[in-house]
């Protein structure tokens, strides 16, 4: 390692590309290789079989460097981890003065720079100056600039691994890198490395500038592999040091020289070089001045900002005096940045504190002591040691955990650990399971809890000699000693009543009301039910699932259906004393369905015919649930009730409500009691509810307004689903409705489950997002819990956390699995904890982030009006860039925007949160399109608020029709579209197809089957099936947009200038939307106003 | 004489002309009276009564009407308004009479044409909570019942357990059911809401004014016409599960009776008010849960004694009572009936419950399981016909009693209740249900009989006029078994007779047997409310007074007693009486004293005498079939006794007999008189069971058997352990009790009827 970081002295390395080739691998590579390090992976690495291997693909890219071997590190995940990180860490102590760095990630930035790329890189770097810029993106807006490139450390943690992952793809992830790769793109990057070290590095900073120029850049697209061996390079200098958490010792090492940040620069850098890098040259720090060189100050600037525009060149000359859009850092661009360098190698989990790539990116995990990112991420890798630095920094400590997260089918799910009577290890003092944090000592007879330092003897059974390092010898024979993830078998003593559980059951509840049978909606789903029972979730292997059914329908009394085996035909037991339910059958009421079939299939021929002719309108809900409830309590087991509702309880029952929809209420005050519900009934039902395991999920089909707020209470509450199919009709809706209802009962669920999330000394979870019970402050009560949903939770300090061992997350669910076990699943995750804001702001992640605060936006909303809400975002938002700009960024003028590599796009995704129909509703959204849009986010994960906030937009023409590959995404603007082309749009709820009205008449032709576009049906929500290429590849991706989304999309064609594009204009969400949210470009101007008023 | 044309019995056929000597008589002036008494000879006349057209009086033109037919005129013999008869009425003349003039009809039934007819309503309530046999049993029962049920019958089902089922009926492909908490009354209006029969809201209306209006058919659901849905319903009987609530060891099942009753009378009372309609009650234990709960489900803690009782240690008795007697008069109001069929080993609460059956009329039946011929016997035979092929039951009738004007209606005493309707020949006296001159009784049949009783208000020095006679009419209308409305009227006269001038007629005409049981019904009456002993003693006091009054003797001289033949049974009836189960609670389980109480005020006066003193026959070789005294003198060791008590038919074999059988002797050709011996007492029991109604209890017994007992506490203890003079005579067998024999009763009642004191 260290020898990388000497290498950074290397300005000339990095400067010169060849340096980073070499760099690169040397430093990864190279370096794991020589450096102490090795040793103590090499125990590690040694028990991690899997890692060790990959690095292959890693090499591959180091290319040049003979050293690339080391590059294996990649593989060699801890190896390379520690180098990563260091690398990372090494980096911005160094520069600490001038901190920015940019890291690869900066290349990012210059997906950002091109912004405002006012870089100010010294002009030395100029040259490099593009590399460098990568750093930090300064861009000049109108009135501000806006360094979009904070140039973290570098690659970030994740980086630290596979180091060379990471940067390669930083790399790659410049388009621009096309011209890297004309370019000495080498050079650029290692300058603004050795920039930094040299001490020049505040004028390397100034890299950013060259964002700008990047942008241009990425115009070209093209990614330089190349360029990721500069970046690494980079970034392996500043690196070395921090973060290697255990590697410490090993690593050491160089960190230090590097000390300096480098701002992992160079790689972006590349980008501009093109156009930019005489331009570097010229401008001084912030100007990017290549184009500009002339241009005075940023003062200037502003101007400057259609300079920039105009740097970019290559796209083209914007009118004067605006932001140029694609100078502003572009969340297209960062996300296929991180697809392409990240997505390639696998994620190996172990080493602490590393930043995972983007949900956006498709990548496998590889578990080597560290829960996987699709169970946790977290807002940021690098907590803060005390919380004087937390509440500077303003950065919400949270961390996104779904427990029950589905895995791709090449990642093993946790293995189960039965441990037989004595059930899972645990320290006697904080209850904490075993897992691989905890030390043995005294030879191993007893063990050293990581999270309350309690020393706990180890029982016999489970003894075990220590090797030389301290380690078990049995560590990698055990998975809970070994993984991040993984689940123990409980024993009595976790189960309720110190019973085993029965297997859970399922209830189907069916609203026969008159809209109900009118819609077509209880024929239809009778009807699916026949098929659909076949497919109920079974453990492992099982040939029929132990899950048993039961079936009620109601309108304002309820049915009740004995289905038992033995009987000829079904029978119906009606309860009309709603206000009083009761189960008034216990036998025959839940039936295995294989041995029950004919009863049942008898039951679901008839429902639809008993009720064919009701004219019973009114309906009752509470009491429904309340039926589920008791009859699962009767039958002594969990389970979950799926109703299907239509309309408004307003039968004579217990939680009956009235219709208070106002819309009136909006912007006022009272706005809030829209979310509220109206009656505190639902809360009390969904209690008791909890306490039985019973789990609601709701599907509505509304006609108007059925006060979502307060329907979806108890769903919420219990952990279940609320599905909406506002003005249902079986032709039209059918395919959504069933596609949701089959993966809703199809998916695994787990019952009864509490949830405890354990944190090691000094920081404790103080909040928690989700849906869900809490009867206590510490426990999160799931009635059931599936693999979508997620439970976020806040941290806060309570005490001084110590960098050297760094923060623990221990989150373990106890739960129920559908074959009635109960099971414990934990998850653990070792964070780093830094002393310097820079090491927080270059390990964060924003997508968590945004999450998070949309999360905590939509619980405002129910205690405060809207619009303090919306401040209250913006100023925390404005604070934390403040934070940044003030800490860690290096000087600069006033009037130019800094942004933090990994929060360039913290400012276009927030405003997505403060545009979204909940905070800004507009016309056309009813209230409980926004309760119910209200409470899906609060358990939605990272990759779901991710796209939900900022839509997917895809241009189905543009990429040749053979191309097996999704066609790259365009930003969410309307200046986008072009009027030839067909785009699709998604946000996981929603699915357009948007259709140019000057599409050419082949592409109508093979897509929809008409001869011209104005004979293309508006609203069509199915294409047909047409025997050509495209129609078959527009089919295909709509299909493979529906399968990653938990949600079937429905499809709905719009054709420009028609009425329906107002809809669609609605998810353009970097335009300005008709209810008054600003544009991307505004709101950033917006949020850089307000960051200098924090600053002056 | 005319019991047999009137079904009418007065204690007193010459009645005492003031109402003095009227109360010195101690028995009251009273009647039994059999309303539908099967009279074969007696055809229905398909025209309308006329009516006096004084409002008050509305008395019906009767035989003993002085008519005017000349002047088509017709006063009327209570109030002595002179009518006009009606137009119909014209071509009357003394040769031309109505049949309503002709002095055989003093009792006539007219059918009244008005009125839609409705058909009769069978809703069965039945307990789930049933052994598997005794259920399967009940199941047959009640599918056999469909077949007997008039086709156009309206059948209903409710099952009950835990919960409470209201099956719903000619429901195809899939059984429905209304389902009730068993732990919750609820009132008639959320019954009705609740199983969906409340009209349509206004709205709904309005919105169709052309509609026809649909109500007739809101119950259909629930109760459907037998021929429609015989197949249905046998089927769901045929799939009717035990309840399947889980029963813990030591617990009772949960059973909601009182709710199963309260929904029962709600529908009904919803859907059919004032239609003739059955509501009939299987259970197989005690209520154990909600409103009219009677017993805990603890096993542990028994169901109540009168020994608890007593010691007002019962808890939930009076809460019970209360819930149940409110759902009676609700069912009475409506002119519903409920049965109770209570057949279990234990009690069932029938002392909670007995409300509901005497009320309104219905039949109660008890008996140790539904899998008994006694059970399945009793209750075909509720469905017998008579020799018209209609059903032996009638609905919803109302009882109206006028007087003359020198008599006042006291009250009633039977399945009834009081109307509450006050008019000028009500009585502020009450003996048993008074204060009113109209009762209504919901359910009937032809031996269903009433005390009425009655107050003579004459006052002394206002004679009655030689030769005058007292009239009485009684006007039932009611609900045919074939759905038709009937007025069924029996007008009465009795002479007057001055008490002193004319003692000797009146004591003649005094019929002890009529009287004996008009004065138990009182007794019976008064042991409901009372304790018993007080009972007992008014009834002696009663005795002694009539023998003060009646008998002939000298004063202080017991041995001087003597008692004309007309009064001569009566002491040996209260005597029996004073044993009886009716009054004495030793012994007896609460649910036996109800069920008891509950036949003897509805029987007529044949079955009352033998529930008082059961009848004892003797079969033996020394010559035919003879009644003999109910004493211990008569069990001997070669008889073979036949006792009827009503409620049990005992055959008792005498110890040789018994012996003799074990030998086998009837089985030898040689002994084959033997064998008809033993025969002969069969055979008459077969007779007795195959007539009543309920079915009685049949034992079969011998010398030392135990279940002779049944003989031995019935028959008079003149043998006990206490008067050893007995032993080693060949007179009978001891009876080992402390009660005193008939012989030491006499003694006594004649030492006090002769004292002054």
């Amino acid at each position: 390692m260290n020898v990388n970081q000497s290498a950074p002295p290397l300005p000339p390395f990095g400067q010169s590309q060849p340096v980073y080739p070499g760099y690169h691998p040397s430093s990864y590579g190279g370096q794991p290789g020589s450096t102490a390090p090795p040793t103590p992976y090499g125990a590690y690495n040694g028990p991690v079989p899997g890692c060790q291997q990959t690095p292959p693909p890693g090499v591959s890219r180091a290319p040049p460097s003979s050293e690339a071997p080391p590059a294996s590190t990649a593989q060699a995940p801890s190896g390379q981890a520690a180098y990563g990180q260091f690398g990372q860490g090494d980096v911005q102590n160094g520069p600490s003065s001038t901190v920015q760095m940019q890291r690869f990630p900066g290349s990012q930035p210059f997906g950002s720079i091109p912004l405002a790329p006012v870089v100010s890189q010294p002009t030395v770097l100029q040259p490099y100056g593009p590399p460098p810029t990568s750093a930090q993106v300064t861009a000049q807006l109108a009135g501000m600039q806006i360094s979009g490139a904070v140039a973290p450390a570098l690659p970030p943690v994740g980086l630290g691994y596979g180091p060379p992952t990471s940067l390669a793809s930083a790399s790659g992830s410049f388009p621009n890198s096309g011209l890297y790769g004309s370019y000495p793109q080498g050079q650029a990057p290692p300058l603004s490395q050795a920039q930094g070290h040299l001490g020049a590095q505040p004028p390397q900073r100034s890299a950013p500038p060259q964002a700008s120029s990047f942008t241009s850049p990425a115009s070209g697209g093209p990614r330089m592999p190349s360029m990721t061996g500069p970046l690494l390079s980079g970034q392996g200098f500043g690196g070395p040091s921090l973060s290697q958490p255990n590697h410490v010792s090993s690593p050491p090492p160089q960190a230090l020289p590097p000390g300096t940040q480098m701002t992992g620069p160079p790689g972006p850098p590349p980008p501009m070089h093109s156009s930019q890098q005489p331009g570097y040259q010229l401008q001084q720090n912030g100007s990017f001045g290549p184009a500009r060189g002339p241009q005075p100050n940023y003062g200037s600037s502003y101007p400057g900002a259609p300079t920039f525009g105009s740097q970019p060149g290559p796209p083209q000359p914007l009118p004067p005096k605006r932001l140029d859009p694609d100078a502003i850092p572009s969340p297209i661009q960062v996300i296929e940045d991180d697809r392409n360098n990240r997505g390639s190698e696998p994620f190996v989990t172990g080493v602490r504190g590393q930043v995972p790539p983007l949900v956006t990116t498709n990548f496998l995990v590889k578990d080597q002591g560290n829960a996987s990112p699709r169970y946790i991420r977290c807002t940021s890798y690098n907590i803060p040691c005390t919380s004087d630095m937390a509440k500077q920094a303003q950065v919400p400590l949270a961390a996104v955990i779904k427990p029950l997260a589905r895995l791709p089918p090449e990642e093993a799910s946790p293995y189960v650990v039965d441990h037989g009577e004595s059930g899972p290890l645990r320290c006697n003092r904080c209850k904490a399971y075993m897992c691989p944090f905890m030390q043995f000592v005294e030879g191993g007879r007893r063990f050293q809890c990581c999270f309350c330092s309690c020393i706990n003897d180890v029982p016999p059974q489970y003894f075990q000699h220590l090797d030389h390092t301290g380690k078990r010898v049995d560590a990698y024979d055990r998975p809970e000693l070994s993984l991040g993830s993984y689940e123990f078998l409980a024993t009595v003593d976790y189960c309720k009543n110190n019973k085993f559980p029965s297997p859970p059951a399922f209830i189907f509840m069916i609203d026969v009301s008159y809209n109900a049978i009118r819609s077509g909606l209880v024929r239809l789903l009778c009807e699916e039910l026949k098929s659909l029972l076949d497919f109920l979730p079974r453990e492992g292997g099982a040939e029929e699932s132990a899950i048993r059914v039961g079936f009620v329908t109601y309108n304002k009394v309820l049915h009740f259906y004995n289905v038992k085996s033995s009987l000829a035909q079904p029978q119906m037991m009606v309860v009309s004393d709603v206000a009083d339910m009761f189960v008034p059958l216990l036998d025959g009421f839940l039936v295995n369905v294989s041995e029950s079939r004919a009863v049942i299939t008898s039951l679901l021929d008839q429902i639809p015919e008993m009720f064919a002719d009701t004219r019973e309108t009114e309906t009752v809900f509470a009491p429904v649930i309340q039926a589920g409830m008791e009859a699962l309590k009767a039958a002594e087991c969990a389970g979950k009730l799926f109703l299907f509702h239509t309309s408004l309880p307003i039968a004579e029952a217990p939680g009956k409500l009235k219709n208070r929809d106002d819309r009136k209420l909006i912007n006022t005050d009272k706005e809030k009691t829209l979310f509220q519900p109206q009656t505190g009934a639902y809360q009390t039902l969904a209690k008791e509810c909890v306490a039985q395991g019973c789990c609601v999920d709701l599907f509505l089909f509304p006609n108007q307004y059925v006060d979502v707020a307060t329907l979806s209470v108890v769903p919420q509450l219990t952990g279940g689903s609320v599905y909406k199919y506002a003005c249902f009709q079986v032709e039209n809706d059918q395919e959504r409705f069933l596609s949701d209802l089959r993966r809703d009962v199809q998916k695994v669920v787990g019952f009864d489950a509490v949830m405890r999330v354990r944190t090691s000394t000094g920081i404790r979870a103080v909040d928690f997002f989700g849906a869900f019970y809490m009867s206590n402050t510490t426990d999160v009560e799931l009635a059931g819990l599936d693999g979508d949903k997620t439970v976020t939770v806040e941290f806060k300090h309570d005490d001084r956390l110590n960098e050297e061992s760094g923060a623990l997350l221990q989150c373990a669910l106890l739960y129920t699995s559908c074959a009635g076990q109960r099971r414990l699943r934990i998850h653990n995750l070792a964070l780093n904890c830094c002393t310097q804001l820079a090491d927080l702001y270059r390990n964060c992640e924003t997508d968590t982030l945004i999450n998070y605060m949309a999360k905590f936006a939509y619980r405002g909303v129910l205690n405060s009006p809207v619009k303090t809400v919306r401040d209250t975002l913006i100023t925390q938002c404005a604070q934390i860039l403040a934070c940044y700009r003030k800490n860690c960024a290096s000087p600069s003028s006033a009037g130019q925007l800094i942004l933090p590599e990994c929060m360039k796009l913290l400012p276009v995704y927030l405003n997505c949160v403060l545009k979204s129909d909940v905070l800004q509703p507009g016309a056309e959204v009813t209230t409980d399109d926004r309760a119910y849009v209200r409470q899906l986010v609060t358990s939605m994960d990272v990759a779901e608020t991710n796209v939900f906030f900022y839509p997917r937009l895809l241009p189905l023409t543009k990429s040749p029709i053979e191309s097996a590959t999704e066609p790259p995404a365009v930003r969410a603007s309307e200046e986008r579209l072009s009027n030839g082309d067909i785009y699709l749009l998604e946000n996981g709820l929603n699915l357009f197809l948007w259709v140019g009205a000057s599409v050419q008449q082949g592409v109508v032709q093979s897509l929809f089957s008409v001869s011209s576009f104005s004979q293309i049906t508006s609203g069509l929500s199915v294409l047909p099936v047409l025997d050509n290429p495209l129609s078959k590849k527009v089919r295909g991706l709509i299909d493979s947009l529906r399968a990653q989304r938990s949600r079937y999309m429905k499809l709905i064609v719009v054709k420009q200038e028609d009425k329906l594009e107002m809809l669609f204009k609605h998810f353009l969400v970097e335009d300005k939307s008709l209810s008054g949210g600003a544009s991307y470009v505004d709101f950033l101007c917006h949020m850089h106003k307000e960051i200098r008023q924090l600053l002056s | 004489q005319n019991e047999e044309r009137d079904g009418v019995r007065f204690s007193w056929n010459v009645w005492p002309s003031s109402r003095l000597e009227a109360t010195r008589m101690v028995v009251p002036l009273a009647c039994l009276l059999t309303p539908l008494k099967e009279r074969p000879d007696l055809p229905p006349v398909q025209y309308e009564p006329v009516l006096c057209s004084r409002t008050t009086c509305k008395a019906i033109l009767n035989p003993l009407c002085q008519v005017d037919y000349r002047a088509k005129l017709w006063a009327c013999n209570f109030c002595f308004q002179r009518n006009q008869f009606p137009p119909a009425y014209t071509g009357i003349s003394e040769v031309n009479q109505p049949a309503e003039l002709m002095p055989q009809f003093s009792t006539i039934e007219y059918v009244i044409q008005r009125g839609a007819q409705s058909p009769l309503i069978f809703l069965y309530v039945v307990d789930t909570c049933l052994e598997e046999d005794d259920l399967q049993a009940l199941k047959e029962s009640l599918q056999m019942s469909l077949s007997l049920l008039p086709p156009d019958a309206l059948v209903g089902l409710i099952t009950f357990g835990r919960m409470v089922q209201v099956h719903e009926l000619s429901c195809e492909g899939i059984s429905k059911s209304y389902v009730f908490r068993g732990t919750k009354d609820l009132t008639a209006k959320q019954i009705q809401d609740m199983l969906g029969l409340t009209k349509p809201a206004m709205p709904m209306q309005q919105a169709r004014p052309g509609q026809p209006h649909e109500q007739p058919f809101v119950s259909s659901r629930f109760l459907q016409p037998v021929h429609k849905i015989d197949m249905n319903l046998t089927d769901l009987l045929g799939e009717l599960q035990r309840d399947p609530w889980p029963v813990t060891q030591g617990k009772r099942p949960l059973r909601s009776t009182g709710v199963a009753l309260s929904i029962a009378v709600g529908l009904l009372e919803g859907t059919f008010p004032n239609t003739g309609a059955r509501i009939m009650l299987f259970t197989g234990g005690p209520p154990t849960q909600g409103p009219g709960m009677v017993v805990g489900d603890e096993l542990k803690v028994p169901i109540r004694s009168w020994h608890d009782i007593e010691k007002d240690n019962a808890r939930f008795m009076k809460k019970a009572t209360k819930h149940y007697e409110m759902l009676a008069n609700r069912t009475a109001t409506n002119g519903h009936c409920i049965d109770i069929y209570a057949c279990a080993l234990d009690q069932t609460g029938l002392l909670e419950m007995k409300c509901c059956a005497n009320l309104t009329g219905g039949h109660m039946v008890m008996g140790d399981s539904f899998n008994t011929s006694l059970f399945k016997q009793t209750f075909q035979r509720i469905f017998s016909k008579d020799f018209n092929g209609d059903f032996r039951m009638a609905f919803g009738a109302t009882l109206e009693v006028k007087t003359s004007r020198e008599l006042k209606v006291a009250g009633a005493i039977g399945p009834c209740v009081s109307l509450n309707v006050k008019g000028p020949c009500v009585s502020e006296n009450e003996l048993g249900v008074g204060g009113t001159s109209q009762w209504k009784i919901c359910g009937l049949d032809p031996t269903s009989t009433l005390g009425i009783y009655f107050e003579v208000v004459n006052q002394h020095n206002a004679p009655v006029p030689q030769g005058g006679r007292g009239a009485i009419q009684f006007v039932t209308q009611y609900q045919h078994s074939s759905t038709q409305r009937r007025i069924r009227v029996t007008t009465i006269a009795r002479n007057w007779a001055d008490a002193q001038s004319q003692l000797r007629h009146i004591e003649a005409a005094f019929d002890q047997e009529a009287a004996a049981v008009l004065m138990a019904r009182l007794g019976v009456f008064r042991a409901e409310s009372e304790e018993g002993p007080d009972v007992l003693r008014w009834l002696d006091r009663q005795l002694i007074r009539l023998c003060q009054k009646f008998g002939q003797y000298n004063k202080e001289d017991p041995t001087s007693f003597r008692l004309s033949d007309s009064f001569s049974l009566y002491p040996q009836f209260m005597f029996h009486l004073r044993r009886s189960p009716f009054l004495q609670v030793f012994n007896n389980s609460p649910d036996e004293s109800s069920y008891y109480r509950h036949h003897f005020a509805r029987q007529d006066l044949t079955q009352s005498l033998i529930m008082i003193q059961p009848i004892l026959y003797s079969y033996s070789f020394h010559g035919p079939p003879e009644p003999v005294l109910l004493d211990s003198s008569s069990i001997l060791a070669e008889r073979i006794l036949l006792m009827d008590t009503f409620f049990q038919i005992v055959i008792y074999l005498g110890e040789t007999i018994a012996q003799w059988r074990k030998a086998g002797y009837q089985d030898m050709p040689e002994y084959e008189n033997f064998k008809h011996l033993l025969q002969a007492p069969l055979d008459d029991a077969q007779e007795i069971l195959q007539a009543r109604f309920p079915m009685p209890r049949y034992i079969n017994t011998e010398h030392g058997g135990s279940q002779a007992r049944f003989l031995l506490s019935k028959v008079n203890p003149s043998q006990t352990h206490n008067n050893l003079y007995a032993w080693g005579q060949e007179t009978g067998a001891p009876i080992l009790t402390d009660d005193v024999s008939l012989q030491v009763f006499m003694d006594h009642l004649k030492k006090l009827a002769v004292s002054s004191a």
